[in-house]
């Protein structure tokens, strides 16, 4: 390894600034960091100046950061998502540049230390701050309005969740400027316990510590939500599948995100207490820490992908207009998924050298778990099967997803060969084998979704065009840019390497970076598509409430739905409730409207969450004053909210009986 | 589930009469039980994370102290049963609460607190001696972990004793209400629960690190 | 779907219309938990402190039978564990816990056990008693 581009003196520590000073500000080194700091700082005073000059603080503290409602605590999650996804895939690009460049006497223009905090970030934060925020976020919006509930069991919890998961993205984006981010890549691998005493590993801890928090509360919240909150009649097996797997992510969340923590806490007290978990003396086994955080690490995919199942269900059941062929058998397969999730770990780490017996019962597993996930591939096939199939843009995702995502998982189970995982282990074909299916998978599902229930949320359907042009850069461009990486890795090129001697090489990161590039362009589309169906809105409205004429209901409600989600709770006879009202011709009642009991909005979970993050960024810089005082203020503020006994309210009858009334008014003129 | 109203204006026809929604405000039970036993699920897989590292690393002695050599298992003795005298008196906080009797609430409920005290006290005073003794966590692997295994119980205890104060502090003021009742479920399922942690690790840990 | 409300008819009158608090605690039931776990503590204590089975194995499976069991005696008697409370629930959510937790620590001492059998460098064995299982040769691959 090279040195560090900054200077990062520790000798003594200051009493209130610990080892923060100027040296470790690493702008004054580094032209991109510099240029990338005046951006923001500039990017962010023109947005408070639009909030100030349009008067909207009000509105926004009120309605928005002190939200319990689960629909706007879902939007800010896919907000939070979509912005960091920009920060990842500036990584992104700045890597492929690098590695298309980097040969023979040409360093490219990012020296080691630099590319490693560049690669960690994008991991990091693509993971954690993009896939699981967006995830969580549709989850969050869809799952009471499928079940036919007017919010989740915890609301407060909710937005404390959001809050802690916004606190750890702030900690890593700081990270940027003050500092230097963690070289270890997204998992902390290669630089364990005491080593490497600079700031980075302490970012990554305290970030994930953080948002890992809000995330396991988020698991209980929507587990007790669907357990205890469904319409009367929904039975477990009359629930949408989306939230069947809603159901099953979450349990594996809360089964899985207490092994991160504690693998962090093992991990923080080597580097602050000086224990003995990880290091290479007395006593201690790096060898655990790799084994511990991969029995979270596994199942952490799953969490990812099992949602993204979900939507495929949904929209394939939706534009074949056929119900889901075998239902009961997704069911199963996605409870059985769950499971075997939880026995596959080791296949990261064959090589690290636990021996036949282990690794072949691992490697046995791991090509089991795929036949579930081939079983629900088939259901969707025979669902399109004799369907009337309709090639929306959530339809073209899928379709997209299927042959990707299958492409991908059979690299998957090609990898869970020990002997063949030998030889590709840590190689680029690892990493297009993992990216293949989580952008075949996860983000194709995530798009499928958001065109899906863009209309549900926003009262207006995405612009198609834009759209289609986002689609199909996106597609042509993931292959493009990761097919040569399948190539390069069986000829064993290693991860993770920002300069390589042989030429011959060259023109395959050359080719991958043209597709990074295609990729680039369609997230420039997608993000067009946003603003331009803004500004066409009034042509893209949706004034049904039904845009695709769709199955499960979340479409029982008006686009956007009220805040009390139904004025009446729905009462379930069949799966597809939805359809099934339709078919039997129900009609919306007009009267007998009461008023209804809600959550109220807080400010707690802010508060709490900002003084969490300033505990995280003063154990970071080892301003010891500055966390003790910032964990006891954390702690009262907790105990002060517990005082809080006032938090619910009622809407009016009055309120719900206009609202019902302006939504009459609006099917009958648009009908 | 009565009380439905049939759809005004419903579809003619050997379809129709089936009801489509409540014509009341549901009452969705209370998820406050569950989801708080959900959360000690997810505690006990925090747990489990660190005795299956004090399994891996329990041996690590780095040619320093031993479990025989350090124990003392009277004092260990002694602590057990203040934590099993402490979920008995919870218990009976319980019954009293059931009652609804505020004051005999409160009372046991100190008294828990109080045998908690003790618990937490004889196991700082414990973690002193072994660290004067340079038996502290950095001396080996095996330590990091007793200490962090143990340690981390004792925080549980902490911020369970924290709970405990400021919730007799809110039964004083507004009684037992539902929403305190609710609450005294919640500490009294975390308080059993981390008795439940500790047979492990008395056993694991102390017992079978002696032998 | 709902979970059905545990009212026994137990004794004291129970408070309000339907709101349930959750399982309803007796004085027997405490007591009877509480007795069995000083048993179940007692004798495992005095198991150890006057050195009464000679094989540790043995000793060690005792002392596990003895905390599996005093768990499920505080989980039935002090956390009121049953089918029936929550909808069987949280009784379905111990089982995964359980389940998982097994997984966990049975994978993770098996997994480790394994690579520090094989990866561990050769070094003077002094702690070699120390280490439990037949791990006889060392044979590392660097």
């Amino acid at each position: 390894m090279s040195l560090p581009m900054t200077s990062e003196t520790l000798s003594t520590s200051h009493w209130a600034l610990g080892r923060l000073s100027w040296d470790t500000v690493p702008m004054a080194h580094e032209p991109i960091v510099l240029w990338t700091f005046i951006a923001v700082v500039l990017g962010g005073i023109v947005v408070m100046a639009g909030i100030t000059k349009f008067r909207l603080w009000g509105t926004l503290w009120r309605d928005w950061i002190c939200s319990i409602d689960h629909k706007k605590i879902g939007i800010m999650y896919m907000i939070l998502g979509l912005v960091m996804l920009l920060r990842g895939f500036a990584d992104a690009v700045m890597m492929r540049l690098q590695q298309a460049m980097a040969f023979g006497d040409n360093l490219g223009y990012l020296p080691p230390h630099h590319y490693d905090q560049i690669f960690t970030a994008h991991g990091v934060i693509m993971i954690f701050f993009v896939a699981m925020p967006l995830v969580t976020g549709l989850m969050n919006y869809l799952v009471p309005l499928q079940i036919g509930a007017r919010d989740v069991s915890f609301p407060f919890l909710n937005n404390f969740s959001f809050w802690m998961t916004t606190a750890g993205a702030v900690l890593v984006m700081v990270s940027l400027f003050l500092g230097e981010f963690s070289t270890s890549g997204w998992l902390a691998l290669s630089n364990l316990g005491a080593q490497s005493p600079s700031t980075g590993l302490d970012y990554y801890i305290w970030a994930l510590q953080i948002a890992g928090v809000g995330t396991t509360l988020s698991g209980i919240n929507l587990i007790v939500t669907i357990i205890k909150m469904r319409a009367p009649g929904m039975s477990l097996m009359k629930m949408p599948v989306f939230t069947w797997t809603a159901l099953c992510t979450n349990a594996l969340i809360v089964a899985s995100f207490p092994v991160l923590t504690a693998a962090l806490v093992l991990m923080s007290l080597d580097r602050y207490v000086g224990t003995n978990f990880f290091t290479n003396e007395l006593g201690g086994n790096p060898m655990l820490y790799v084994n511990l955080i991969w029995i979270w690490g596994h199942p952490e995919v799953y969490i990812l992908i099992l949602p993204c199942f979900g939507i495929f269900s949904e929209v394939v059941a939706t534009f074949c207009k056929k119900r889901l062929f075998g239902y009961t058998s997704m069911v199963y397969a996605t409870v059985v998924i769950t499971i075997l999730s939880y026995l596959v770990w080791l296949h990261h780490f064959f090589t690290m050298g636990s021996g036949a017996s282990v690794n072949t019962f691992f490697g046995i597993t791991t090509m089991i778990i795929s036949i579930p996930t081939g079983a629900k591939i088939f259901n969707w096939l025979f669902t399109m099967y004799k369907g009337r199939i309709r090639f929306e843009l959530p339809m073209m995702w899928t379709v997209a997803f299927m042959i990707t995502f299958a492409i991908g998982g059979m690299t998957g189970v090609l990898l869970a060969v020990p002997p063949a995982d030998f030889v590709l282990h840590n190689s680029l074909f690892l990493i297009a084998h993992f990216h293949n299916v989580i952008i075949g998978g996860v983000l194709f599902g995530l798009f499928a979704g958001i065109n899906y229930w863009y209309p549900k949320a926003f009262g207006y359907k995405l612009d198609r065009t834009w759209g289609l042009r986002s689609f199909w850069l996106w597609v042509v461009g993931f292959w493009v840019a990761f097919g040569p990486l399948y190539v390069l890795g069986l000829m064993g090129v290693t991860r993770r390497a920002n300069h390589f001697e042989d030429q011959s090489l060259q023109i395959w990161f050359q080719i991958a970076a043209f597709g990074a590039f295609l990729i680039a362009l369609g997230i420039a589309c997608f993000l067009i598509q946003i603003v331009v169906s803004y500004l066409k809105r009034e042509q893209l409205r949706d004034w049904t409430g039904d845009p695709w004429d769709a199955r499960t209901l979340e479409w029982a409600t008006s686009s956007p739905p009220p805040d009390y989600n139904f004025a009446f709770t729905p009462v379930v006879h069949e799966i597809d409730a939805w359809w099934d009202m339709k078919k039997h011709g129900y009609q919306r009642p007009h009267t007998g409207f009461a008023p209804i009991h809600m959550p109220a909005n807080t400010g707690s979970g802010a508060v709490i969450s900002a003084l969490s993050l300033v505990f995280g960024f003063a154990l970071i810089w080892h301003m010891w004053l500055l966390a003790g005082v910032s964990f006891a203020a954390l702690l009262l503020a907790a105990i002060v909210h517990t005082f809080n006994y006032q938090r619910d309210f009622y809407i009016p009858a009055s309120e719900v009986i206009s609202t019902e009334e302006a939504r009459t008014l609006q099917l009958a003129r648009h009908v | 589930m009565s009380d439905i109203r049939l759809p005004a204006g419903a579809a003619a026809g050997a379809l129709a009469q089936r009801e489509y929604h409540l014509a009341h405000e549901p009452h969705p039970e209370n998820g406050t039980a569950l989801g708080f036993w959900l959360y000690l699920m997810s505690d006990c897989l925090i747990f489990a994370a660190l005795f299956a590292t004090y399994g891996v690393l329990g041996r690590s002695y780095a040619a320093g102290p031993t479990g025989a050599q350090l124990f003392d298992l009277p004092l260990v003795a002694l602590n057990t049963a203040f934590l099993l005298l402490s979920s008995i008196t919870f218990g009976f906080a319980m019954l009293e609460k059931q009652k609804q009797n505020v004051k005999t609430t409160l009372a046991w409920l100190a008294v828990t607190g109080v045998l908690g005290l003790c618990f937490l006290g004889l196991e700082l005073y414990e973690f002193s001696h072994l660290i004067q003794q340079g038996a502290g966590p950095q001396r080996s692997a095996f330590l990091s972990a007793f200490f962090t295994l143990v340690g981390t119980h004792g925080l549980h205890v902490t911020f369970g004793l924290i709970w405990l104060v400021v919730l007799m502090v809110q039964i004083g003021k507004h009684g037992l209400i539902p929403a305190n009742t609710r609450r005294l479920m919640c500490l009294s399922m975390f308080w059993h629960f981390l008795d439940v942690v500790w047979i492990g690790v008395f056993t694991f840990v102390y017992l079978m690190g002696v032998l | 779907m709902s979970a059905q409300h545990t009212h026994n008819a137990h004794g004291h009158d129970d408070h309000h219309g339907h709101h349930d608090d959750g399982p309803h605690s007796t004085f027997s039931g405490y007591m009877a938990g509480f007795v069995l776990s000083i048993i179940l503590t007692a004798i495992p204590f005095w198991l150890v402190m006057a050195k009464v089975i000679a094989d540790r194995n043995t000793a060690v499976l005792v002392l596990g039978g003895f905390a599996v069991i005093q768990i499920l005696v505080h989980m039935v008697f002090f956390l009121h564990m049953n089918g029936k409370v929550e909808g069987g629930w949280t009784l379905l959510s111990t089982i995964f816990t359980v389940v998982f937790v097994a997984i966990a620590i049975a994978g993770t001492l098996w997994v480790m056990f394994h690579m520090n059998t094989n990866m561990m460098p050769e070094h003077p064995q002094a702690t070699a008693a120390a280490q439990h299982g037949p791990g006889a040769a060392h044979n590392t691959a660097p």
